[in-house]
């Protein structure tokens, strides 16, 4: 199949204007232009484009919810700030080819009505804005932003918005929060952005690779696309592999491909480091179900996965071998969700802190059986009962290990120490100084 | 203070790490900082000035080196907000240091691919050739040492932050190297680092 998003990551200068108008860029959004917004929205939902930052929600209803009625202007906020553990697609897409971006927010902003678009990229993705910002100012200059683009009268701004630490920034309205010049919290849904965003103003939050899907989709069509990959699955997917494969790094297929296809194929992740035994696969991010090695022939698709019973979320596969420890994993994990909460809700806030603490305490040894039931007992307090996802993302890692693996745990309680010590951990773990 | 019926409680839990930042010396905006924080606010809808603050405190850190009270009153004034304010968003987002830091700032990313990549071994050999745990900073102010959350790039893990760039597909036995080759020739001693990578 000829890649979509990614043919030329790889290319020197693959990344420029020049480049890429030679390529035929910027002529879906003249396209675009020359349809009415109605017409662009209905494109895009009879593609079947759906979100890829994680929750797969269908883009084009995203934007026909946005209330054009309003006397307010309207916003697209493109969610830059790539933070689930395991992910790093948008990281290529915006320093590999951000001119695919740039038209997908131009086309975005036509079809919701905005003129400006505010590129949400996280704090440590510095030169990654440098690439932004530096070919931002040439498409300026060229006059595909700015006024009366292809002299339709049509005005639209891009701006870069640089975030400084935080995951939780990337919930959709604790984006817009941080946008605002806030903290990164969440807000109590309903309103939902697409009532009142930014500046309370009409507002669509979309993920990069989402956005960077809509020129070709105005390109070739709604049924082309929808064609590529299952039923309501369709288009080009990225996916990310790291973890204990051979081959780590982002790939592009449909969404037929198999999760057995992504690690073992040469072609994508080229098996396990070392030949060794495969042993559990996060397949969407930090925050998802964990998938057994039996369980790897579905679609890698959203509702493949789903079916599975996990999620495929950012794409973001975290491939674990038969020497990783899963109450150590689960602790590592467990860290960053204490660390990362926004700490607006207090079953994530403290939760995740006693998830982390008791784990800790596992894997040093020093637990008892009744901590691994106590485990479970604090995470599905936290499950469901927070404004945001990331609560339910904080007890998963929890929940799927205990259950899957919970001969480990009691191995670690009834021995006192922890029995898969790899030797790509750190010596002691008196040297991680915590 | 919640609580869970079966938690046992000890000294461990609860404990704010809340504190306020050093006043620090005089701070006041350089001309040329000015004139670019003013460039970002008319990127914003002029009743929303707020929205520049991340910028203003990027601006001051990097003027300063670190966020001081000093450094925050001078944001309120740029921002027209209130110190408050200011105090509120620099404690909340982990890149804005409230003390000073060494001149290469060594982040290694410690979440869940780059740990099975062995980035454990790498914060202890840092740790061990540095003489310093992370979250300090060596006495001739040179490196400072954090263990951060993950950065993005699983695929070249582990990696290391330098300042704003980074160093990617780390092994213990390059650490050293690395090192030397900061204090030998400053950031241009990063080999293996993304931009080579990026741009060869």
């Amino acid at each position: 199949m000829d890649l979509i998003l990614t043919p030329h990551v790889k290319t020197p200068n693959g990344f420029t204007l020049d480049f890429y108008t030679k390529q035929g860029g910027y002529e879906a959004l003249r396209k675009a232009l020359a349809l009415t917004p109605e017409a662009v929205v209905d494109i895009v939902k009879a593609s079947g484009l759906r979100g890829r930052g994680g929750a797969g929600f269908p883009t084009g209803m995203k934007w026909q919810f946005v209330d054009k009625k309003s006397p307010k202007p309207k916003y697209i906020c493109c969610n830059a700030d790539e933070s689930e553990p395991g992910t790093f697609k948008d990281h290529v897409l915006m320093e590999r080819n951000p001119h695919l971006l740039f038209e997908g927010c131009l086309i975005a902003c036509h079809a919701i009505g905005a003129k400006v678009a505010y590129i949400y990229i996280r704090g440590e993705f510095y030169h990654v804005q440098e690439v932004l910002e530096a070919e931002l100012a040439k498409a300026r200059a060229a006059g595909f932003i700015g006024t009366n683009i292809f002299g339709t009268g049509f005005d639209c701004e891009i701006y870069v918005h640089r975030g400084a630490g935080a995951y939780e920034a990337g919930e959709e309205t604790a984006l817009i929060e941080s946008l605002e010049g806030k903290r990164a919290q969440p807000r109590l849904k309903p309103p939902f952005p697409a009532v009142a965003g930014l500046y309370g103003c009409p507002t669509a939050v979309n993920n990069v690779e989402t956005l960077c899907n809509v020129p070709p989709i105005i390109t070739h069509g709604p049924e082309w696309f929808a064609a590529m990959g299952p039923e309501k699955n369709g288009g080009p997917k990225l996916y990310c592999l790291s973890g204990h494969v051979k081959q780590p790094g982002t790939y592009e297929a449909p969404m037929h491909v198999t999760m057995r296809e992504l690690i073992y194929d040469p072609k994508y992740g080229g098996g396990i480091r070392g030949d060794r035994k495969l042993k559990a696969v996060i397949p969407g991010g930090s925050s998802v179900p964990i998938l057994l090695p039996h369980q790897l022939d579905i679609p890698a698709s959203f509702d493949g996965v789903a079916a599975a019973g996990s999620m495929l979320g950012s794409a973001g596969i975290i491939v674990m071998d038969d020497t990783t420890c899963m109450v150590w994993a689960a602790e590592n994990l467990l860290y960053f969700y204490k660390h990362e909460s926004c700490g607006k809700c207090t079953p994530c806030r403290e939760g995740g802190a006693w998830l982390h603490n008791l784990l800790g305490r596992i894997e040093r040894g020093e637990g008892q059986m009744k901590d691994i039931d106590l485990l479970l007992s604090v995470a599905n307090n936290i499950m469901g009962t927070t404004l945001c996802a990331f609560g339910d993302a904080a007890a998963t890692p929890v929940l799927t290990t205990v259950q899957l693996f919970r001969e480990e745990y009691e191995a670690h309680v009834r021995e006192g120490r922890c029995t898969l010590p790899s030797d790509w951990r750190a010596p002691s773990r008196a040297l991680a100084a915590h | 203070m919640s609580f869970h019926p079966l938690m046992d409680y000890g000294r461990a839990h609860h404990q704010s790490s809340r504190s306020m930042a050093d006043e620090g010396p005089a701070f006041a905006y350089t001309d040329e900082a000015l004139a670019t924080l003013e460039d970002i606010c008319s990127r914003y809808p002029a009743e929303q000035r707020k929205s520049a603050i991340l910028a203003a405190l990027y601006l001051a850190q990097r003027q300063q080196g670190y966020i001081s009270r000093n450094a925050m009153k001078a944001v309120a004034a740029a921002i027209r907000c209130t110190t408050a304010d200011v105090e509120d968003v620099v404690s909340f987002y982990t890149m804005f240091y409230q003390r000073p830091v060494g001149r290469h700032v060594l982040q290694v990313c410690r979440t869940l691919s780059c740990a099975l990549n062995g980035a454990e071994r790498v914060t202890a050999e840092l740790q061990a050739v540095l003489g310093i745990a992370p979250g300090e900073t060596t006495p001739d102010g040179e490196f400072s040492l954090f263990e951060v959350e993950c950065l993005g790039a699983c695929d070249r893990a582990p990696v290391v932050g330098v300042n704003d760039h980074w160093h990617e597909c780390q092994q213990p036995d390059g650490a050293r190297a690395l090192v030397e080759g900061l204090k030998a020739h400053g950031a241009a001693g990063l080999t293996g680092c993304h931009l080579h990578v990026e741009k060869a």
